[in-house]
């Protein structure tokens, strides 16, 4: 494999071909930051929070780097005003539906994320999906997926797939950047879904 | 039907068609479009069907329901060939006369014609309407002449001789060439030259590949490409077979949303048409060139009109944009490079290899060359389907073309582009409409939506609307739109809710930034252009709500209230008796009152005032005035003036 050489906040870095720009800063000890993203996973790009200018002769933009693969001469600045404007506004907006996560109020901190900025819609998912392509791709169950699109796209298991995996499992619980109870949560709710037994008679 | 297998046959076989036919033997052709269709075409077709039949006239006329020809307004049309005589509004009641006038004795029903609503003048001739007139119709005229099921008309008119020629006469890269030249632009939106995307593919080394159409036609109000596949199937079907021969693909895709069960039909139809003859299968005219063509049914979701999010679907997954930078014309469909182009850039295709890229370059501006077709609707008097040359400026189309705002009301806005197009105001009106200038004005040419927008359009609630769609149809996947938009909905149903706050116009401001520059498709990017662009050309209109709670244009329900003009008011009780809630008071001789508390709002009253009195008014951003007294209200024969 070849080696490529990029520029990452300055430092010169050595990379190999097909290694994105998220995994190439890892390996030199540049951290950025992340939610959605596992080593054992595809790259989703889904939370956006790893975003990074990058520079390729004189035209640059802003791209993910969980995505976005290295190539020869790129000089890749990990943190400006921009990118820390836009990692505020991801994490305030994801504040509003998992105030508590002790991830996400890490981060905001460190890029002076207002917690209470929109207004709560504790829902808890942050949609970043780790635990419905972990089912997916580490356990090969799809025990649990994303139902619906748009603003009402939400998690929910799959009972019957569930009832039969899940409670030897748990792997996924403890990848909830959220909180594991969340998991836990969204399990059991699909679960008693599907138990007639479970059911309770509707409110009069 | 009988297997063509050389372009010398084809040729041998459409003089065939041409001599059964006769190049004077009168045509009917009835626009069988949906919009035609629901104004009752599928009744004038059966009813000229019988009276063609009643009067012995089967072996001398030719009916046939055809494409739409874009005269949406005004249908159903009718036009007679050879003389293109164009009758307007047609119905089964008047198809006898039809018959026996024009068909038997060549005479014109002037009834039936276009009047010139301005001059009085009456257009006997499709050409001679205002309309048609200023277009450049190079696609869409053809729809009215053809059946689009029976391939037979399309040979007619010289279908498929494009594909014969670059069969018989014309490598790959000639092909690829000769589009690079045309420098035609995708019409879906995106606006990347076709040519550079097709000579990608080509290029890339892998040996499978696709070519695809996206018929995903999404935008609210849009209905070109559902008007070309419907209308003229084949037309889209040769430019496709071009490309997959062009960049070296087997395989051709149709994805066609199911809310277009027509276009699904249609194209079918002729998928088994141009198999039969031999224009898609194996060794095609006899030149070893193979290829099949796959119609695949959208799901409903207007995302997967985005590209990446398409093939995904295509390859059986939840439609979802890919994230990965990397272009589907080197990497696409199963990995493999994958050509997609819309209808109307397919649509194209034929017509530049039959007449050449210099023919196609002669109309539009520098940059943006061709033809485009546009679905003009909303607050326009010709509502329809038109195809001008690229350049033409936005006032023409509305005026010239579109005959302006009906009703006496001012022009306020037209948005351009779809749901995450923008509003361009009047004083762009004579904005040169192309790709870039369109860009350059805050919107887009998407695929060619036209929305006019008249002085009753309250434009903070135009991007509340289409926000409020985009939520809907974001596909969820990235933070940026998906909670961004979530957000922004918010803010903006606030706004017209009367709940604005300072700084609100900030943070939608703040939140269309990182929208605009971390979603990750074109979904997301675009998005915010709805209140980027409202917000750039009519601040005032979002500073009146949230400042002062006003509604300039006396649109948004709760900054209105409605008020009855003692002074106007005759007391003709028409507005008392149709309050669904009994909110008006009032009796004979006694001027009506509105109870505020009652009221629901629902602007009954302030329709069925009849216009001489125009007694019931809207107010917004102050208050009602104070009743009258009781007194005051019993109305004396006034002799006022006297």
């Amino acid at each position: 494999m070849s080696d490529i050489l990029v520029k990452i906040d300055g430092k010169e870095v050595e990379a190999s071909e097909g290694m994105t720009v998220l995994g190439a800063a890892q390996s030199a000890g540049i951290s950025i930051p992340t939610l959605c993203h596992h080593e054992k996973l595809e790259p989703f790009g889904g939370c956006r929070l790893c975003i990074v200018n990058v520079q390729v002769g004189d035209w640059s933009k802003h791209v993910v780097s969980c995505v976005y693969t290295v190539e020869e001469n790129l000089v890749v600045s990990t943190r400006s005003e921009k990118i820390d404007q836009i990692r505020k506004m991801i994490l305030e907006l994801q504040l509003a539906h998992a105030p508590d996560s002790p991830q996400l109020l890490e981060f905001a901190e460190e890029y002076g994320a207002e917690k209470d900025r929109f207004e709560k819609e504790a829902s808890f998912c942050i949609h970043c999906g780790l635990c419905v392509r972990y089912c997916d791709e580490v356990k090969k169950k799809n025990a649990v997926g994303f139902v619906d699109r748009g603003i009402r796209k939400e998690i929910s298991f799959i009972p019957e797939i569930a009832a039969k995996e899940c409670w030897g499992c748990k792997e996924c619980f403890e990848l909830c950047p959220t909180e594991a109870l969340q998991a836990a949560y969204v399990l059991a709710e699909s679960l008693i879904a599907a138990t007639p037994s479970f059911k309770t008679e509707p409110e009069k | 039907m009988t297997q063509i297998n050389s372009p010398a046959e084809l040729e041998e076989f459409r003089q065939e068609i041409l001599s059964r036919r006769g190049p004077d033997m009168p045509c009917l052709s009835i626009c069988a479009g949906a919009g035609c269709m629901a104004f009752g075409a599928g009744e004038v077709i059966a009813a000229f069907n019988a009276e063609i039949e009643k009067q012995g006239l089967q072996a001398d006329v030719d009916t046939k329901g055809t494409g739409c020809p874009g005269f949406c307004e005004r249908g159903p049309v009718v036009v007679i060939y050879p003389d293109e005589i164009c009758y307007l509004q047609v119905t089964p009641e008047d198809v006898p006369e039809i018959v026996s006038q024009t068909i038997r004795k060549k005479k014109v029903v002037d009834r039936l014609l276009y009047v010139d609503p301005n001059t009085g003048e009456k257009a006997t001739y499709e050409s001679d309407i205002p309309f048609y007139k200023n277009q450049k119709r190079n696609i869409i005229s053809s729809n009215i002449k053809i059946d689009p099921k029976t391939i037979d008309d399309y040979l007619a008119i010289d279908g498929y001789s494009a594909l014969a020629k670059v069969l018989s006469g014309m490598s790959p890269e000639e092909v690829v060439e000769e589009v690079k030249k045309s420098n035609i632009r995708g019409r879906g939106g995106g606006g990347f030259p076709a040519g550079r995307k097709w000579e990608g593919s080509r290029n890339a080394p892998d040996k499978t590949k696709y070519v695809i159409v996206n018929a995903d036609e999404g935008d609210p109000g849009a209905f070109m490409d559902r008007a070309l596949l419907e209308g003229n199937p084949h037309l889209i079907l040769e430019g496709l077979i071009i490309g997959g021969y062009a960049i070296g693909a087997h395989e051709g895709y149709i994805y066609v949303r199911q809310e277009y069960p027509l276009a699904v039909e249609n194209v079918n139809i002729a998928i088994n048409q141009a198999e039969a003859y031999g224009f898609i299968g194996e060794n095609i005219l006899g030149s070893g060139f193979d290829f099949k063509v796959i119609v695949h049914k959208g799901a409903g979701a207007f995302v997967c009109g985005e590209s990446t999010a398409l093939m995904t679907a295509l390859e059986g997954r939840a439609g979802e944009p890919r994230p990965k930078y990397i272009r589907s014309n080197i990497k696409g469909l199963w990995s493999k490079p994958s050509v997609l182009n819309n209808v109307e850039t397919w649509a194209n295709v034929p017509l530049i290899i039959n007449k050449g890229a210099d023919w196609f370059t002669q109309f539009g501006t520098e940059k943006s060359k061709g033809t485009k077709i546009f679905s003009l609707v909303g607050k326009i008097a010709n509502t329809g389907l038109v195809e001008v040359p690229m350049g033409m400026t936005l006032r023409d189309i509305i005026y010239n073309i579109g005959g302006g705002i009906p009703g006496g009301k001012k022009f306020k806005a037209v948005q351009t582009g779809g749901p995450s197009g923008g509003c361009i105001p009047e004083n762009l009106l004579d904005l040169e409409v192309g790709f870039d200038e369109l860009t350059k004005a805050g919107s887009m040419m998407g695929s060619g939506g036209m929305i006019v927008m008249d002085e009753d359009t309250c434009m903070v609630d135009v991007a509340r609307y289409f926000i409020d769609f985009l939520t809907d149809e974001s596909c969820g996947k990235c933070v940026p739109c998906r909670e961004g938009l979530r957000q922004m909905l918010k803010v903006l149903t606030n706004i017209t809710e009367g709940n604005g706050k300072e700084g609100d116009i900030e943070l939608l401001e703040e939140l269309s930034e990182v929208a605009g520059d971390a979603s990750l498709c074109a979904l997301g990017t675009s998005a915010p252009n709805p209140f980027l662009s409202t917000v750039r050309y009519f601040r005032d209109e979002y500073e009146a709500h949230i400042k002062e709670k006003r509604c300039p244009a006396l649109s948004c329900k709760e900054l209105i209230t409605y008020h009855i003009d003692p002074e106007k008011c005759v007391a003709c009780m028409i507005c008392f008796r149709k309050c669904p809630v009994d909110a008006i008071d009032g009796a004979k001789k006694k001027i009506h009152v509105i109870d505020q508390d009652i009221c629901t709002k629902c602007s009954t009253c302030f329709e069925v005032c009849p216009s001489r009195f125009s007694a019931v008014q809207k107010i917004s951003g102050a208050p009602v005035p104070p009743p009258i007294s009781e007194e005051e209200r019993t109305i004396t024969r006034k002799s006022k003036a006297k």
